[in-house]
């Protein structure tokens, strides 16, 4: 009983104090016949020195690559303390913040986290996170639709992640909302404004940087959905907020509601989780936040402190009419991030952006120079980019990652219309020498057939 | 408690004041605004909608709970009051100054199926056990 | 002191970040941001130094004595977490083909596999990224097979009315609507109002068992029989599975779908609001809707299962494998309590609840259903000490702070009035037990003798009681600059 203080003499006594004659005997409630439950499939007990050897040795099985996979999660430097502090027992197995008097530190984090997400975004408000990108999205097409009372539609560019849209998909079908796809320009890779008549809409999403990397009209299309009635929600990538411009100036009004995945600020890739969502938005919509928000009240004494507040949209107050159902968060993801972009600083996340841009640029034009290689988009693009190779791209990945290297993301399956397209992506954590690597080991399987 | 003889009063706990010119005006109770607590936001109906007896109209909410106000007789919206939105405390300070909005009653006859104050007395005391 | 406040033009952690900033000058000047944004500006070790602080300003397992009811604040393994951030996990893309994770991708088939056995269903997914998303995926598949039937009439999901918030909420997202349904004197489902609830127009019940009250739903297969009967399926809401771990399989009982809790049952942390994990076991009946991805083992090598795969599938959840570090860790403990270790966690999680509850009754506490066992949680009301002193639940709350203790959940469930839902969970020694009858007493001592002062609690955290009215009249979310 590996975590279990009792001893035998404790258990007697506690018996006795119950007045049951054994701990069985404490079941007693449960009908008899449901009283089976024996465990056919879980093995035997491990000592921690037993799972950790396990553990190790599957780590080492899944072993480091050099990685040129975007796409949604993104391999950036992550400063020691990052995690270190993080994962500190108080912040680590601390509950959700509910007793505010004795949850301070986890509050003022988030309050601050807050403040740097809504500078981040151009936005007023932040809440204190959503599940991740995806389900982020979701709720944000759920908030609009809200929001608008009358219509029940949300334009949906192609150009957004097609899990992201999976996973939108999943999570509004069921109230009747209709997703608009909105087609790209096959030469640049954007959306177009749209030029027919698209009825009313409550939202128009707005990737930016897109799904391919590139970089959206985004002044153009915010405008157009104003002037059509519907808000503008922003899909963007953290990081690339220190360069570009805050999704709060686009167009004359600014976007409306802000989402995203936090994971480039702090998270390791780590299999795909946990990351989390972030959500910001104007202060008119704050009662149509989904998810917890965190404000700076006063004690007793009039001194500062930290709370949640407007819980009566959640599902704890409000239950079946709550603005989602999402209770636990993601809030020691967010605890990293906090600590992320502390450490960062404005100037810190400006030179990781431009880092990453520059070292995207530089890959693109080596592996572009390579006979069967060109860039699929013209335009401008972040840190990712489309290239179309002259045959189809699972093998050329295959001959990569027998080399070392996972050489991209294949969008075969998600944009056949693109036919060998592969999706490539080079962070700052990536030295002259490997996109030289890559470019070597991209020409030699091009050659080698 | 305080529960005013001159007005009527449904079982959502609204309270119901018929005006010379023939509309109605509409808040909570005393009794419903010491059950939520602290008041801090009110959303009242848009003015011009049409709304059918008994249909969420509005949204009272403190801190630990939250609360929709129903209409308590058909009729259309001619009034909402900004001053309760701005001040929702003004509710708690006094429920029977602090309208939420007015109604222009579909059929003026409507009002005198509501409870009187008599019978809103009777059901809170019930409702205490 | 906010981080901000400790911020200075041009300091910075400067072994964070890369030595000079990139070339950016082909984007043009209207995609550029013009202002900086508000991020803080101070060295590494004023960083390190501030966000250590708060930490102390903490709460934690690791310190406290937690017993919040339905939340399990059972003790987190370090071995967990040190595993799960082993380089090889941290470092792997989602999108990394499967040939570069069978070390990842076995250790969450077996954890399925597991999963399948302690709930005695017949898949499971470990898609949903929390308890409310488990419940969004399980209910979403009930629909689907509802609709795949063309059986549309069914519109409405039956909820106690003793149930979490999340479960009306979610049934709502799925389209539903709720009927909620009373809860009788015993603490169980009012089974005459079942009765008259089911029908035609029920796509199902959704239950928690042990209720949130803290006791076994004795009528659990008369239940079964009624919403079977009435074309309805079951749903059980399993986010705190200890006090039934290795004794009784909700399979067994009839249910069609359940989400669990990781971040309660399997010990991973809450991490001060999450990451959670909330997977779904489901019935024969609903494999073919499960949320993607599933892992599957083919040929001694390990794969996701998207969706050309489950062609039904209700879809995806997450982006990725939902909230795959915290799967691992639940794996990990998993692995460390073996089948012997789970069957423990039920018998000392209730051996734990049922002393604590008899202890405080001696000590002159009110339980709220005296005449039950309790299961891993049990309530106590403070409803005469409110209608003879004034100090509520929550007054009585924020005072066992002051000892050192975390609060009860409180003003949960709502249909018991002051009420403290204690769940003292398995990792908790008799001594600590004990220890906190001795604070419990104190300040029932203290209730009556100096009710303002304990109204006034707590005294000794990093600040006094919070005004939350003025924190949701006057919204301060967000730290403005002086100037
Ligand atoms: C009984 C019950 N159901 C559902 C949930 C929701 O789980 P989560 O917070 O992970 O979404 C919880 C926990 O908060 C719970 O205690």
């Amino acid at each position: 009983m590996p975590f279990i203080p009792h001893t035998d003499a404790d258990v007697t006594q506690m018996l006795a104090a119950i007045g049951a004659p054994s701990i069985d005997a404490l079941f007693d409630e449960i009908p008899a016949a449901l009283r089976s439950g024996k465990l056919t499939q879980v093995p035997e007990a491990m000592t921690e020195m037993e799972i950790d050897r396990l553990m190790q040795e599957r780590a080492e099985l899944d072993g480091r690559q050099l990685n040129f996979i975007g796409a949604g999660a993104y391999e950036h430097h992550i400063p020691a303390a990052v995690w270190q502090i993080t994962t500190r027992g108080e912040f680590y197995s601390a509950y959700t913040p509910y007793q505010a008097e004795a949850s301070q530190g986890t509050l003022q984090l988030i309050y601050e986290y807050q403040t740097m997400m809504a500078s981040l975004t151009g936005m007023d408000v932040s809440n204190a996170s959503l599940y991740d990108g995806g389900s982020a999205l979701a709720e944000a097409v759920l908030m609009a639709v809200r929001a608008h009372k009358g219509a029940m539609r949300v334009l949906m560019p192609k150009t957004v992640s097609p899990l992201y849209r999976a996973v939108v998909r999943s999570m509004v079908k069921n109230q009747h909302i209709e997703l608009v796809e909105l087609d790209y320009d096959r030469v640049s890779g954007t959306t177009p404004v749209p030029t027919a008549d698209m009825g009313d809409f409550a939202a128009l999403v707005i990737p930016q940087p897109n799904f391919f990397g590139a970089l959206e009209d985004v002044d153009a299309l915010t405008d157009w959905a104003h002037a059509h009635g519907g808000r503008v929600i922003a899909l963007t990538n953290p990081t690339s907020l220190a360069l570009l411009k805050a999704p709060g100036q686009w167009g004359a009004q600014g976007a409306d509601i802000v989402v995203g995945d936090g994971q480039p600020l702090g998270a390791p890739l780590a299999n795909g989780g946990p990351y989390y969502g972030f959500m910001t938005c104007k202060q008119a919509l704050v009662r149509q936040m989904p998810g917890r928000i965190v404000g700076r009240t006063v004690d007793l004494d009039g001194k500062q402190g930290f709370t949640l507040t407007l819980q009566a949209r959640e599902q704890h107050i409000r239950r079946s009419k709550a603005t989602s159902n999402i209770c636990t968060n993601q809030g020691l993801v967010v605890t990293a991030s906090t600590i992320y972009m502390s450490l960062l600083g404005p100037q810190g996340l400006k030179r990781v952006a431009a880092a990453s841009h520059a070292n995207t640029r530089s890959l693109l034009a080596q592996l572009c120079a390579i006979p069967g290689v060109k860039q699929a988009f013209s335009g401008h693009c972040f840190h990712e980019a489309v290239l179309q190779l002259d045959r189809p791209v699972a093998p050329v990945l295959a001959a990569l990652q027998a080399q070392g290297i996972l050489g991209g993301h294949d969008l075969g399956a998600d944009y056949p219309e693109l036919g060998n397209a592969l999706l490539i992506c080079a962070t700052e954590t990536k030295t002259a020498a490997d996109l030289q690597r890559y470019a070597q080991q991209l020409s030699l399987a091009l050659n080698n057939k | 408690m305080s529960i005013p003889a001159d007005l009527k009063y449904t079982a959502s706990h609204e309270w119901v004041k018929t005006n010379a010119d023939g509309t109605v005006t509409v808040g909570i109770t005393h009794h419903a605004q010491d059950l939520l607590g602290d008041m801090v936001f009110v959303e009242n109906p848009v003015v011009g909608r049409t709304l059918a007896a008994g249909e969420e109209c509005a949204v009272v909410e403190s801190v630990k709970a939250a609360s929709d106000v129903y209409a308590p007789i058909a009729g259309e919206v001619v009034a909402a009051n900004a001053d309760v939105e701005a001040s929702p405390e003004a509710i708690n300070q006094d429920a029977y100054a602090a309208w939420m909005f007015k109604l222009k009653p579909a059929n003026s006859a409507d009002v005198a199926g509501l409870l009187d104050a008599a019978a809103y007395q009777a059901l809170v005391e019930s409702e205490a056990h | 002191m906010l981080i901000f406040e400790h911020s200075r033009p041009h300091r910075a952690a400067h072994a964070q970040m890369p030595a000079h900033t990139a070339d950016i000058s082909d984007l043009p000047a209207s995609l550029l941001r013009q202002d900086e944004p508000l991020l803080p500006q101070a060295s590494e070790m004023d960083v390190v130094r501030h966000y250590t602080r708060l930490s102390q300003k903490n709460f934690s397992i690791d310190t406290q004595f937690y017993p919040l009811g339905s939340c399990t604040m059972k003790y987190n393994p370090r071995a967990c977490n040190s595993l799960a951030m082993l380089p090889g996990f941290l470092a792997r893309h989602p999108f990394a083909p499967a040939a570069t994770g069978q070390g990842f991708l076995a250790s969450m088939y077996e954890l399925q596999e597991m999963l399948k056995d302690v709930t005695g269903m017949a898949g499971v997914s470990l898609a949903p990224m929390a308890g409310a998303q488990g419940e969004f995926a399980g209910v979403a598949m009930i629909r689907a097979y509802h609709d795949a039937r063309g059986d549309h009439a069914r519109r409405e999901i039956i909820v106690p009315n003793a149930a979490h918030g999340t479960n009306p909420a979610t049934a709502v997202m799925c389209g539903y609507t709720v009927r909620e349904i009373p809860t009788d004197k015993e603490g169980a489902v009012d089974m005459e109002a079942l009765q008259a609830a089911v029908g035609p127009h029920t796509a199902g019940l959704m239950l928690t068992n042990p209720s949130t009250l803290g006791v076994f739903e004795k009528n659990i297969q008369q239940i079964q029989k009624i919403v079977h009967d009435a074309g309805g399926l079951l749903y059980y809401d399993g986010a705190n599975l200890n006090a039934i771990l290795g004794r009784v399989k909700p399979g067994d009982m009839g249910f069609d779908v359940i989400h669990m809790n990781l971040h309660k049952t399997f010990s991973t942390p809450h991490g001060g609001g999450g990451p959670g994990a909330g997977p779904v076991g489901v019935a024969a009946r609903l494999l073919p809707y499960m949320p993607v991805p599933v892992v599957a083992r083919e040929n001694g090598l390990y794969r996701l299962l998207v969706e050309g795969d489950i062609p039904a599938t209700i879809g995806r959840m997450s982006a990725n494998h939902g909230n795959a570090g915290v799967l691992l860790r639940a794996y990990i403990y998993a692995r460390m309590l073996g089948a012997e270790g789970m069957h423990r966690v039920a018998e000392f999680a209730t051996l734990n609840a049922n002393y604590l509850l008899a202890e405080l009754q001696k000590a002159g506490f009110d339980i709220a259903f005296p005449t039950r066992r309790a299961s891993h949680e049990f309530i106590v009301t403070l409803k005469k000490l409110k209608d003879e002193t004034g100090v509520s639940a929550m007054d009585f709350a924020k005072r066992l702070l002051d000892y050192g203790y975390h609060a009860p959940t409180t003003y949960f469930p709502m249909l018991v009035p002051e009420c403290l839902l204690i769940e003292p969970t398995e990792t908790e020694s008799k001594e600590t037990l004990d220890a906190f009858v001795t604070a419990m007493k104190t300040i029932l001592a203290e209730a009556y003798a100096t009710p303002d002062m304990v109204k006034g609690a707590p005294y000794t955290q990093p600040v006094r009681r919070l005004d939350d009215v003025k924190a949701a009249r006057e919204l301060d979310l967000v730290w403005q600059p002086a100037d």
